[in-house]
């Protein structure tokens, strides 16, 4: 549990840990809240000879709520939570932050360090997907921005380039109806099978739906199948089979200490029925 | 001066004593932060420890190639067996009669096994170091499953007892068959079954699991080569015992050696065996003259330090048609890992599973349990309970559900009639114990009257009705549980641990100015013993329990006891205490009735002094006589006031108990919530009221954490699966349900002041309550046996198979 020796660096602006991260390459790290990385660190399963700690630059802390809702990569779980016009403007946000660890793990991840960190466990990216944000991306040749749905390749693999730092998150306003469900074995694990839904309604029918999977693959699964068996339905029983039926096809777990296959895929579809009821009831 | 003179209500209340719910003495520290561990000695030119672990469960070590760690700078040493060897030191005895490797001595056995021993001068440097060890290994069969080892042709693990047919308890049948051991019966028992009207035969799994306590395992050895003399810091449950062994396997005198178990977070068995780390870090010391010290981390703490349960319980039970039991059989396969490290009393290789006949008049049976070695890690403790106590309770809790199924029977019924009643104590039981005491009725139906039993068996037909009907997903279940345990180990005639009897001891000085210091030969690990046994005192002495000090734990100091497991501190040191107390009491008696100018037959004790009789102004209080003790010449009487006891319990005691678990199971996901646990205890004496309280609940936590989600698992490779606190269930207030408390009190005859343990009570008691909740939210659908730990799949999977997805 005792991490190799490594060079830490906290540089006050965005273009410093762009530079050291430039400098180092493959050799460095940006370092957010620390909970997922030190501890990969700890274990030995990643050593890197340069840490970039963000939290001296505070450009990456802001929290913007208009028409887009813009949260700067630094900002702790906690902070999500505590945010007032956060809570209003995206509820589904608080929802799923709440089922993310412990009090201890939230004062300290940020929700940049859990979207770019690639780890499917992660609750954030498949919200991310949900939700269709965009990532901003600061390199060394100025920013760009990827959607969400665009980011994940494979466990731990992003679209993010080595040398590029994530800087913000946005989304727009999102539908009135929205849950966030979660699986867990208890309190700090992840998810055994977790689901974001969206929904819009109008007259009584599905307008839009969005719904996304967390844990049940090696990246989040944003199930477009999913959200399309409930456009036009009134979350009925059928519509609910066609969803589950059509996000089972999407999902590709793997059998650990939370359980077989046949398992998570049975909880899959309990969680995102869950899901789909609780955010229509609200749409 | 007459209007301040306490009353004897206040006096009563001042003394903190016996039945008083004092607050625990220690947590001012504890909660401050100020606790003083292992991990907390630092000693100038402190060097320290880490192992190289083997990666696999089974290979053979080819070479170990040290010259790259050495060339790191820092590094001290790096051991291997080879250096060990000179010294005899590779191979070190167990508690059991086996022996088990210190370094890997040309092969490894376990997944985590100690290969190496690096010393350095930082904590960080060693860990580096350990990685610069290139170790060859060629990989071998591994064995996981304890009935394969058995197999014919199976692999043989310990091939350094190759052809030795003869273990240290009795004949080895297998190269991997450690030993058979049996009691009561057989032939009996097998007539009784054959000939019987009701037959009910389950196999019941006890998981491995693992004691995890918050603190791991660690110490500082220091040699001094001045003066010739080591001290060693450690995590031990029993100090004396651990500087016997010192001695004995480094030749040390045992003068020369101090063994000090500081403040412990938490042990639950797992410290009371003998590590690798800390013969490491002995022999580093002596070779480099430098304290040295070693803390395990916890992934090291979960795969290698000692284990608890892996008993497959194959159970027979025989009944009249009415529900009335004739007899019970169970033969064991105990898996045991590459080693036989159990910590039990020596002449009990299982340990007193054979309290395995329960709380139930059983007029006949036999166990027999099969030791196996395979390829997982050593131990086998008592994690939180007496030795196999929580597997006996756990098989006979079982079988009686399993038996209730058969007979179509109520549960909490066929308990009832099968219970020894309370004009039959002392008992003897078929397995060959005698339970001193119990009144298991009245605790029973105290039970089942505080939980409403009957409605909430109304309530659970009604919610199997609604499940059936299709309103709702969850199912209810009633977990039952009653039990009886067997702690205080425990007579010298019958208990020892490697030869030294398991009786317990104190010592109490009392001051010139009244208060006190007593030392005990246990070592508490967050039991509370500064505060309860400084009220046993309070009541035998008359010194307010606030004045006494309580010291355990320093060899140099201490008197010599067999330390804190098996819930033994109170039955045989909370013995010693009082016994020493009245020894005191005694003495002080000679010098009041001195002081009072009268015969002693003529006082009597009063709260906290000696009184004429008849002339209650005439008094001396336990402080003035303290105080005249230091500076008066008695004729016949040495100064001072200071008594020892040692303490040989004339039989065990037997709490007992009886919980009530109700659990709502959605079949869907197989979550289980718990909506309600009561448990009632009988301890019997109670000597703090809140301190119980905390020992019940937390005994209840790691029930729960045990029964439903808790374990050690392996994969085929015999790869830990279950290596680190995301994947080892810990539960948090989150996940710990409510306890209601509550209690019965029936002394033990034997004890001097009726107190019979209540620290792992919970625990054997628990698991059974939580898991037969499971069982019997399924038991409609024709559920008979579903192994631990039931987590979610585990759940999901009954339910699945049961039919219940649709
Ligand atoms: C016990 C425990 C339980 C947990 N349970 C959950 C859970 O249930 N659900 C969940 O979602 N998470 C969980 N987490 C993870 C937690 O939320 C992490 O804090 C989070 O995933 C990572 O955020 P961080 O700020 O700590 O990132 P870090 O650990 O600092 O970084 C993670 C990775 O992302 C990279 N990174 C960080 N920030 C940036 C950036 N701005 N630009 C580019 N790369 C960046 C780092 O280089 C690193 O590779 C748990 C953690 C612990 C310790």
């Amino acid at each position: 549990m005792i991490p190799p020796a490594f060079d830490y660096h906290r540089p006050e602006s965005l273009d410093a840990a762009l530079k050291l991260l430039g400098a180092h390459g493959d050799e460095a790290r940006v370092l957010a809240g620390g909970h997922s990385l030190i501890p990969m660190m700890k274990l030995r399963m990643a050593e890197f000879a340069h840490l970039i700690d963000l939290q001296a630059i505070e450009d990456l802390r802001d929290i913007a709520v208009g028409d887009t809702i813009r949260i700067g990569a630094m900002t702790t779980q906690a902070e999500l939570l505590d945010h007032a016009g956060l809570a209003e403007a995206a509820p589904i946000l608080s929802e799923a932050a709440m089922q993310i660890a412990d009090p201890q793990v939230r004062y300290m991840g940020t929700i940049g360090g859990n979207v770019a960190n690639g780890d499917p466990g992660n609750d954030m990216p498949g919200l991310m997907q949900c939700l269709d944000a965009t990532y901003t991306l600061a390199g060394p040749d100025g920013t760009r921005d990827v959607s969400a749905r665009d980011f994940y390749e494979a466990a731990y693999m992003t679209a993010r380039e080595d040398d590029e730092i994530l800087v913000a998150i946005s989304f727009p306003r999102h539908a009135p109806g929205y849950a966030y469900e979660k699986q867990k074995r208890k309190i700090g694990d992840y998810a055994t099978a977790a689901a974001a839904v969206l929904i819009e309604a109008e007259g009584g029918k599905v307008k839009s739906a969005s719904v996304a999977m967390t844990n049940l693959s090696d990246v989040p699964v944003y199930s477009e199948g999913a959200g399309a068996a409930l456009l036009g339905t009134a979350c009925d029983a059928a519509a609910l089979d066609a969803a589950v039926i059509a996000m089972l096809g999407d999902i590709d777990p793997m059998e650990d200490n939370r359980g077989p296959v046949a398992f998570k895929q049975h909880v899959a579809g309990v969680i995102l029925r869950r899901a789909i009821e609780r955010a229509w009831k609200r749409a | 001066m007459n209007e301040m003179t306490p009353t004897r209500e206040e006096r009563v209340a001042n003394l903190k004593g016996m039945g008083c719910a004092r607050k625990r003495v220690e947590d001012a520290r504890f909660t401050q932060g100020k606790g003083n561990y292992v991990d907390d000695v630092k000693l100038p030119g402190m060097l320290f420890g880490d192992f190289v672990r083997s990666p696999h469960a089974h290979a053979r070590v080819k070479s170990i190639n040290t010259e790259a760690a050495l060339a790191l700078p820092g590094v001290v040493a790096v051991l291997t067996a080879k250096d060990l060897e000179p010294l005899g030191l590779h191979w070190m005895p167990t508690l059991a009669g086996d022996k088990q490797m210190v370094l890997a001595d040309g092969k490894v056995l376990f997944q985590g096994q100690e290969v190496a021993y690096v010393v350095a001068e930082d904590r960080y440097i060693a860990a580096d170091a350990i990685e610069l060890v290139e170790v060859e290994y060629e990989d071998l069969p591994v064995i996981t499953d304890p009935f394969k080892a058995l197999e014919e042709g199976a692999t043989v693990l310990r091939e350094d007892l190759e052809g030795q047919t003869e273990g240290a308890h009795g004949p080895r049948r297998h190269p991997n068959h450690i030993f058979l051991w049996e009691q009561g019966d057989k032939a009996a028992t097998e007539e009784v079954i054959a000939g019987a009207e009701v037959v009910a035969e389950e196999m019941i799994y006890y998981h491995r699991t693992h004691p995890c306590p918050l603190e791991t395992c660690g110490c500082v050895a220091s040699m001094d080569k001045i003066n010739g003399k080591l001290t060693l810091w450690g995590t031990f449950q029993a100090p004396h015992v651990v500087r016997t062994v010192a001695s004995l396997l480094s030749g040390i005198a045992e003068h020369n050696i101090r063994v000090i178990s500081p403040d412990i977070g938490g042990g639950f068995g797992n410290k009371v065996g003998v590590y690798p780390g800390y013969v490491c870090s002995i022999v580093a010391s002596i070779v480099t003259g430098k304290p040295v010290k070693w803390v395990e981390d916890r992934m090291e703490n979960l795969m290698a330090t000692a284990f608890a349960r892996d008993y497959w319980m194959q159970g027979k039970i025989a009944a009249t048609k009415e529900g009335k039991i004739t007899g019970l059989w169970c033969h064991t396969t105990a898996d045991h890992g590459a080693f036989d490290a159990c910590a039990d009393p020596t002449k009990f290789p299982a340990g007193f599973f054979h309290i395995c006949t329960g709380s139930y008049d059983i007029p006949v049976a036999w166990v027999g349990v099969d030791g196996v070695y395979t390829n997982k890690a050593p131990g086998g403790v008592a994690y939180r309970c007496s030795f196999r106590v929580t597997e006996a309770a756990y098989f006979i809790e079982r079988m009686i559900e399993v038996l209730a199924l058969r007979l179509g029977m109520d549960a909490a019924e066929l308990r009832r009639i099968n219970f020894i009643r309370k004009d039959q104590f002392p008992y003897h039981s078929a397995l060959g114990w005698e339970y001193d005491s119990g009144d298991y009725h009245t605790a029973w139906d105290k039970a089942l009257k505080a939980v409403d039993y009957e409605g909430l068996r109304r309530e659970q037909a009604e919610r199997l009705e609604a499940f059936k009907r299709g309103e709702t997903r969850k199912l209810m279940g009633i977990g039952l549980s009653f039990f009886t345990e067997i702690v205080g180990a425990g007579p010298v005639k019958n208990c020892d641990i490697l030869g030294m009897g398991m009786f317990d001891s104190c010592e109490i000085r009392i001051h010139p100015t009244g208060s006190a210091i007593a030392r005990l030969g246990t070592i508490s690990q967050g039991q509370g013993h500064a505060t309860t046994f400084a009220q046993i005192l309070a009541s035998e002495t008359g010194i307010p329990a606030d004045m006494i000090t309580i010291e355990e734990g320093d060899t140099d100091t201490a008197p010599y006891g067999l330390g804190t497991y098996g819930s033994r501190s109170t039955p045989v040191a909370g013995a010693a205490t009082a016994l020493a107390g009245r020894k005191i009491r005694a003495k002080a008696q000679m010098i009041a009735a001195y002081l009072l100018e009268v015969h002693d037959n003529d006082l009597e004790w009063d709260v906290d002094r000696f009184v004429v009789k008849g002339a209650p102004e005439r008094f001396k209080t336990m402080a003035e006589i303290a105080y005249a003790s230091y500076n008066q010449a008695i004729p016949g009487l040495e100064p001072g006031l200071e008594a020892v006891s040692y303490y040989d319990p004339p039989n065990m005691t037997y709490p007992f108990g009886a919980y009530i678990c109700v659990m709502d199971i959605d079949v869907d996901t197989g979550e289980a919530a718990i909506r309600q646990f009561y448990a009632l205890d009988d301890c019997g004496t109670r000597i703090n009221p809140m301190v119980i309280e905390g020992q019940v609940h937390g005994g209840l936590t790691e029930a729960l954490a045990i029964a439903m989600g808790q374990e050690i698992a392996y994969d085929e490779m015999g790869n830990v699966k279950t290596a680190t606190l995301m994947d080892f269930f810990i539960p948090t207030a989150w996940e710990t349900p409510n306890y209601t408390t509550d209690w019965t009190e029936t002394p033990s005859p034997h004890h001097p002041i009726g107190a019979k343990g209540v620290g792992e009570s919970p625990n054997v008691g628990g698991v059974p309550a939580f898991s037969n909740a499971v069982h019997d939210a399924f038991r409609t659908f024709g559920l008979t046996q579903a192994h631990m730990p039931h987590d979610h799949w585990r759940i999901w999977k009954v339910a699945s198979d049961l039919g219940l997805h649709g």
